[in-house]
């Protein structure tokens, strides 16, 4: 019997479920590995072969390195595991959540001090302002 | 006979932290957010509570994947501030009150609740920021914050997460615990996270003004009828992480049904990526 998930049709929205959670497993725990200074300074040195250390798919690795959150969501990935690979970026949460949007960090923190992105439009797939 | 006298409900903002912590709460982005909590730090001074149970969740950061639990009592004696990425906080520590956790605990699971006894933990932004909105930085030379706080950690990041229902039958079960506990303490339970706010995919920014503040009154108002709103809703209408505000059902639930005091209401938009709610409702006396 198919599972209830009636979140799938939200646009620009990705739930981190237990599906999503066992496919990005060795990402997020790659990002936790973050939370220690001296993992930050090899990661820092070497991207590449510090990737390398972990099980993660090559699509992953990609991803991590193209600094690309929106794929790395896709790939399994949980902003809030990805949000220790923008704080070795030295990134701020506003700096990262805009970087998934297609706007630019002046114009993602401009919508913000305006009141935030309308919900009009954004509840569901397809739909029309 | 310990007793729950008042709950404050807000948002846990990080950048809320970052701002107090770097000295930037003097800027006019950040006086428009701390001016709602000028009267919650006078209220707070006025009504210091002998522990704090505090609801809040957990940003990958005491736990990771390797295993989340759904809810977590801490029955630690203390608990540090958690170096998220960007070094811990500088704030004090967080004393716990191990007696009345481990009370609460056994009462708890006893009512059908599968709580996670945790004795060591470190505590992220979802607690500390509360703290320093409500009790202002601690000073230099008493550098502590002024009362022991039991830490709740809900999961809200991994679906399936719990639901509002079970969230609000949750507090009534706290409320139960607290009452059964034979010294007689003055305890707040703060609910803490939301409001609107989504901080992933190209959705990110989103801000729910009209569902937020019919949030705030139906809390207060007809909690028991909020509590039936499915996941869906939140998640829809308020954003991938508006999520967090079952959390608020939790406190809620510990408090009387109706004949409450609001103390205290506030709502503005934005901090960094969020927006931000806040209310204190008191029990009667």
């Amino acid at each position: 019997m198919p599972l209830d998930k009636p979140y799938k049709d939200i646009p620009g929205t990705t739930i981190f479920d237990a599906e999503q959670s066992r496919k990005g497993y060795h990402l997020n725990q790659f990002c936790m590995s973050l939370m220690k200074a001296a993992n930050r300074a090899r990661f820092k040195a070497d991207e590449r072969a510090y990737l390398d250390e972990w099980p993660m798919t090559e699509e992953q690795k990609q991803a991590v390195l193209a600094r690309d959150l929106n794929r790395c969501i896709a790939h399994g990935g949980n902003i809030y595991f990805l949000a220790k690979i923008g704080a070795t970026d030295g990134k701020s949460f506003q700096q990262m959540a805009g970087s998934m949007t297609g706007m630019s960090e002046e114009e993602y923190r401009d919508m913000m001090i305006a009141g935030g992105r309308s919900i009009e439009g954004n509840r569901y797939l397809g739909e029309k302002r | 006979m310990a007793r729950i006298s008042a709950s404050v409900y807000t948002s846990h903002v990080p950048a809320i932290g970052a701002a107090l912590d770097l000295g930037k709460s003097g800027e006019p982005y950040w006086q428009k957010v701390f001016a709602g909590y000028e009267y919650s730090k006078e209220w707070f001074k006025k009504n210091t509570p002998d522990v704090i149970f505090l609801v809040y969740n957990d940003h990958a950061n005491a736990f990771s994947l390797e295993m989340i639990p759904t809810f977590a009592i801490g029955c630690a004696a203390e608990f540090m501030p958690a170096d998220e990425g960007w070094g811990p906080r500088p704030v004090p520590k967080v004393i716990g009150h191990p007696e009345l956790a481990a009370h609460i605990a056994h009462s708890v699971i006893q009512d059908d609740f599968d709580l996670t006894i945790v004795n060591k933990m470190d505590v992220d932004h979802g607690l500390t920021v509360p703290l320093s909105l409500m009790c202002g930085q601690p000073a230099a030379d008493k550098f502590a914050w002024p009362c022991p706080v039991i830490p709740f950690a809900v999961n809200v990041v991994q679906y399936p997460v719990p639901s509002g229902r079970r969230c609000y039958n949750l507090g009534k079960a706290i409320r139960k615990a607290v009452e059964s506990y034979d010294e007689p303490l003055n305890v707040q339970i703060w609910g803490t996270g939301g409001m609107s706010h989504q901080l992933q995919g190209p959705r990110a920014g989103l801000i729910n003004k009209v569902f937020d503040t019919n949030f705030l009154d139906r809390l207060i108002a007809d909690p028991a009828g909020l509590s039936t709103m499915p996941h869906i809703d939140y998640v829809r209408e308020a954003g991938s992480e508006g999520i967090e505000l079952v959390m608020w059902l939790i406190a809620r639930g510990a408090m009387n049904d109706n004949l409450l005091k609001v103390a205290h209401r506030f709502y503005h938009v934005p901090a960094s990526n969020t927006a931000v709610g806040h209310l204190i409702l008191e029990n009667p006396s």
